[in-house]
């Protein structure tokens, strides 16, 4: 049948004859060509090889990371993310035309395998694909082929002409990668037409001889290739034939060794890296794999301070930077001018890597990433808000890399003179303040009689705790915070208690902050007050004492913020809402990064608004998993940071935008923050901030 | 270059509410937290610097009970060499020439090139600096905010004037300075530093082991006595504003329209 006949020179050869030689079979200058086809493939085989090998070096050494559990939910991320790249469409055109372009490949892949063979058997076929299952492929690969080069030649476009603006590269950086990309964008191109010229020479010889021939689709390159070939005398389209097969043979092989060189090394390590990825949301990684708590203390340094200290997936990571800028796009301390860009951090380090772990010659090793290609202040600016690590396509972690630079500057005694006194006084006092621990319930005493709060102790015993941390256990404002949550759980008929001065700070920005040891002395301090106590369940109305206590401790009641708690109260009844007060107010929420991005909770909030009868709310562009931090919490709030703008003042334009006239949110940090930018931005009396749980209290009925 | 440091252990005013007890004879000290007089952090922070430098060591030594011992650690944490810690019940009630006596019979035992105090301490009269160097009988500079190695004989300090003036002197060694807050940024000691240095053997002298006559120190050696201690009255024009920070601003906003301060 002809329909059996287009596609692999195989049948062509039995059957009919060949229209042209086949690459397998040509000779140049009398030499054959197979020769070449040979030596091309051991030689472009053994550099991959070598180049892979080489990089892999720097793995070998690098601090362990154990990445085997949970091998079913890393299958599915892995088919999720890496295969269907569920995350790229968050851009869409570009995601789009990376989709496209990606299972455009995925298609040719087994057609480029075939190429590569063509040069060596004449007439070979992948097995399973000599019949019709081999047209049914030839005719996807054709419009696969003929996509991907549409897609690079738009992406060329956009990259070389427009521009956008998230790939530049600020001088401080180093040059652009413009140049890199488009090479990349040529070589797939070329890859495609090469093909296609390949192909459609043999098909407009075959025409011409006036074998049976099966059309490829018309428009698909392949099929241009055809038409224009169609007069083209034999003699000429044997010699395209030849010359677009080494063609790409010759780019094929280039291009495979050219990925593992620069930003296209994300096409070999971006699967195993979301295989790898990182489970655990919210929490900080171990300072050290594999050693017991009790053991780490006895170790001679924490953290990362060489590159070698920077565990194998953290450098695999570097490897897989595909460059595209979304982290930084994204990134809040990039936005107001801080010196930390997540995108450079990756590049620097894999720059550092190529670097000293070079394709031949000997690696140096050893010296500080600190001074040399990190700055202190790039890493102090960092809010853990993990904008970047949920934008980032191939799930590159950012987080325990900065706090693992962190630890080792903390050990180190490099800390900024602003974070030394809070430090200080949260190992004297458990506080970040300094203030008296004996002190640490005086807020409650400001309550009516009807709410007075229980202090658990001995004698005095709930099932529920109020965790409330130091900021609303200490700070004037965000006292009513604590005090709106203690009649608002009062209302519900909840009987808790607090543990006044045996609560110590959570310790969750002192992790974060790469002060391990402390951090370990408040969670056992704060663990063995609530094992005393006996409670079954912890509330807290602090995103950041919650995500500390629900990822950072152990052993411990299950933990809830008080937005997921009062949820459940208005569903069940126990809460009931007025109508809203102010009905020509608009309100707009404002996702904490602690209970959002790194816990997930995003409606419980909503719903709760959403339950005052009358409530105007809008969204804001950036809201959810794309919420754009106000500026961070616990230490954060010490920190002095080189920075041309607020955070919160961005955020408040952006509540502005959006026509909000109250941003409600649930964290006393991000109220901090954010009333402190509505004073700055002059925005009083057009803009309001309130705590979730306030306007709870404010709308119940009691 | 061997180098001394002074140093003390006071309440830490940042962590502390202080509040002056009910006979009047001192502080409140039940629940105060303590930590090193900042001036001296400072102190030892640039002992360490020079160090580091030009090579030596740098020894902290401190009067006081046995709580003293804490800060002395916390210093070696940070980088000092070694520690020595003056401790004697003689010592106790000492005025600022019985402290000075104490540090310089400690000081004529051992060989150093350079002293450094803090200018002055949180709970302190600021007398150390300028009364140790009188008493060894060498150049002292005091609000010392920069230090240059010349030689080994010879050191450039500056100091810091008034309306923010800077001086430079030439000073010969050995030496005391008195150290001001700003001179570095003292870097940080946690709880994990402290604890590597916790066997680190601190040798306690009393005063027979620095060969000081007990009469000349303490009580007995005391030429000075506190003879009442107290919060000062209201006097006439000011005011103490009352109430939570969003009141006293909203009062003192409200005072400095009237008085034409602000607009």
């Amino acid at each position: 049948m002809a329909a059996c006949q287009r596609v692999r020179v195989k049948e062509k050869a039995t059957d009919m004859g060949t229209a042209l030689i086949a690459p397998a079979e040509a000779s140049f200058f009398g030499i054959p060509t197979v020769i070449f086809s040979v030596f091309i493939l051991i030689f472009g085989i053994g550099i991959f090889t070598y180049i892979i090998v080489r990089r892999i070096g720097p793995l070998l050494n690098a601090a362990a990371d154990p990445r085997l559990d949970r091998i079913m939910d890393r299958a599915k991320n892995t088919v999720r993310i890496a295969i269907f790249q569920y995350r790229q469409p968050r851009y869409l055109f570009a995601g789009i035309l990376h989709i496209l372009i990606f299972a455009g490949f995925v298609i040719i892949s087994l057609r480029s395998i075939a190429l590569v063979m063509f040069g060596i058997f004449e007439g070979f076929s992948l097995p399973g694909f000599e019949g019709a299952l081999g047209n049914i492929y030839d005719l996807f690969k054709d419009l696969a082929a003929t996509i991907v080069f549409g897609s690079c030649v738009i992406a060329a476009i956009r990259r070389g002409f427009f521009q956008p603006e998230r790939y530049s590269v600020p001088p401080k950086y180093g040059k652009g990668h413009t140049g890199e990309a488009i090479l990349v964008l040529f070589m797939i191109s070329g890859l495609m037409v090469s093909d296609a010229i390949f192909e459609g020479s043999s098909i407009a010889a075959q025409i011409q001889k006036g074998f049976g021939i099966e059309m490829p689709i018309p428009g698909t390159i392949t099929g241009i290739a055809a038409m224009i070939f169609i007069k083209t005398p034999l003699s000429s389209l044997q010699n395209i034939h030849l010359v677009a097969y080494f063609s790409h043979e010759l780019i094929f092989f280039f291009f495979l060794c050219f990925l593992p060189l620069g930003k296209h090394f994300h096409v070999i390590t971006s699967i195993p890296n979301v295989f790898f990825m990182k489970l655990n949301k919210g929490t900080v990684k171990s300072v050290k794999w594999g050693m017991a708590e009790e053991e780490i203390e006895t170790l001679e340094s924490f953290g990362v301070k060489k590159f070698e200290d920077f565990t194998w997936k953290h450098m695999l990571d570097f490897y897989s930077c595909a460059d595209c800028g979304r982290c930084s796009d994204n990134c809040p301390a990039t936005a107001v001018g801080r010196p930390l860009s997540p995108r450079f951090i990756s590049i620097k380090c894999r720059d550092y890597a190529f670097d000293k772990y070079p394709l031949y010659g000997a690696s140096i090793k050893g010296s500080n990433l600190i001074g040399h290609i990190l700055e202190e202040d790039e890493i102090w600016s960092c809010t853990t808000c993990g904008a970047c690590e949920e934008e980032c396509p191939l799930m590159i972690e950012y987080i325990d890399k900065i706090v693992d630079v962190r630890r080792s500057l903390v050990d180190g005694g490099i800390v900024p003179q602003s974070l030394q006194k809070p430090l200080s006084a949260l190992e004297k006092r458990g506080n970040p303040y300094g203030k008296m621990e004996r002190k640490r319930a005086d807020w409650a005493k400001n309550l009516m009689a009807t709410n007075a709060v229980k202090i658990l102790k001995k004698d005095v015993k709930t099932d529920t705790l109020y965790f409330v941390d130091s900021i609303t256990s200490y700070d004037d404002r965000i006292q009513a915070i604590g005090q709106a949550v203690v009649r608002v759980l009062h209302g519900a008929g909840v009987d808790f208690g607090i543990l006044g001065p045996a609560e110590k700070d959570s310790g969750h920005e002192v992790k974060r902050f790469g002060e391990e040891t402390l951090f370990l002395q408040l969670r056992d301090q704060n663990i063995a007050s609530i094992h005393d106590s006996g409670v079954k369940n912890i509330i807290t109305a602090d995103p950041h004492a919650f995500n500390a206590l629900k990822n950072d401790y152990n052993g411990i009641p299950p933990v809830e913020h008080i937005g997921q708690v009062m949820k459940r109260y208005i569903d069940s009844g126990k809460i009931r809402l007025k109508p809203i007060e102010d009905n020509r107010a608009v309100y707009t929420y404002h996702d904490p990064c602690y209970l959002g991005r790194h816990n997930g909770i995003y409606d419980a909030s909503r719903e709760v608004m959403d339950a005052i009868a009358g409530i105007k709310r809008v969204e804001m562009v950036k809201c959810r998993d794309r919420s754009f931090c106000c500026g961070g919490g616990g230490l954060m709030l010490f920190y002095e940071p080189i920075e041309e703008t607020r955070m919160g003042r961005l955020r408040v334009e952006m509540a502005k935008d959006a026509g909000a006239t109250v941003i409600v949110t649930a964290c006393p940090f991000c109220m901090v923050n954010i009333e402190d930018a509505i004073k700055t931005t002059g925005m009083e009396g057009k803009m309001e901030v309130i705590d979730l749980v306030e306007l709870v209290d404010r709308h119940m009925i009691a | 270059m061997e180098i001394l440091v002074c140093v003390k252990r006071v309440p830490d005013t940042a962590e502390n509410e202080i509040e002056v007890n009910k006979d009047g004879s001192d502080i409140e000290r039940d629940d105060l937290v303590y930590s090193i007089n900042e001036w001296d952090n400072y102190a030892v922070e640039e002992a360490i610097q020079i160090r580091d430098k030009v090579g030596g060591s740098v020894t902290v030594v401190s009067v006081g009970g046995e709580e003293a011992e804490e800060i002395i650690r916390r210093e070696m944490a940070m980088g000092a060499d070694k520690g020595v810690h003056l401790s004697d019940q003689a010592f106790e009630e000492s005025d600022g020439k019985g402290l000075v006596r104490i540090l310089q019979a400690a000081i004529e035992k051992g060989s150093y090139d350079l002293i450094l105090t803090g200018v002055q301490a949180d709970d302190g009269a600021g007398q150390v600096g300028g009364m140790l160097a009188a008493m060894l009988d060498w150049p002292f500079a005091s609000l010392v905010n920069h230090i240059e190695v010349i030689n080994d004989r010879t050191i450039k300090v500056g100091r810091e004037i008034a309306a923010g003036n800077q001086e430079m002197n030439e000073i010969d060694l050995p030496c005391v300075l008195s150290i001001q807050t700003g001179i570095n940024e003292p870097r940080y000691v946690g709880i994990r530093g402290i604890r590597k240095v916790a066997s680190v053997e601190i040798p306690v002298f009393g005063a027979s082991d620095i060969g000081l006559s007990p009469d000349l120190v303490g009580k007995s050696g005391a030429t000075i006595s506190r003879v009442d201690y107290f919060v000062p009255d209201l006097g006439e024009g000011a005011e103490i504003l009352e109430g939570d920070t969003g009141e006293i601003l909203e009062k003192l906003i409200e005072i400095l329209q009237s008085k034409g301060g602000i607009k």
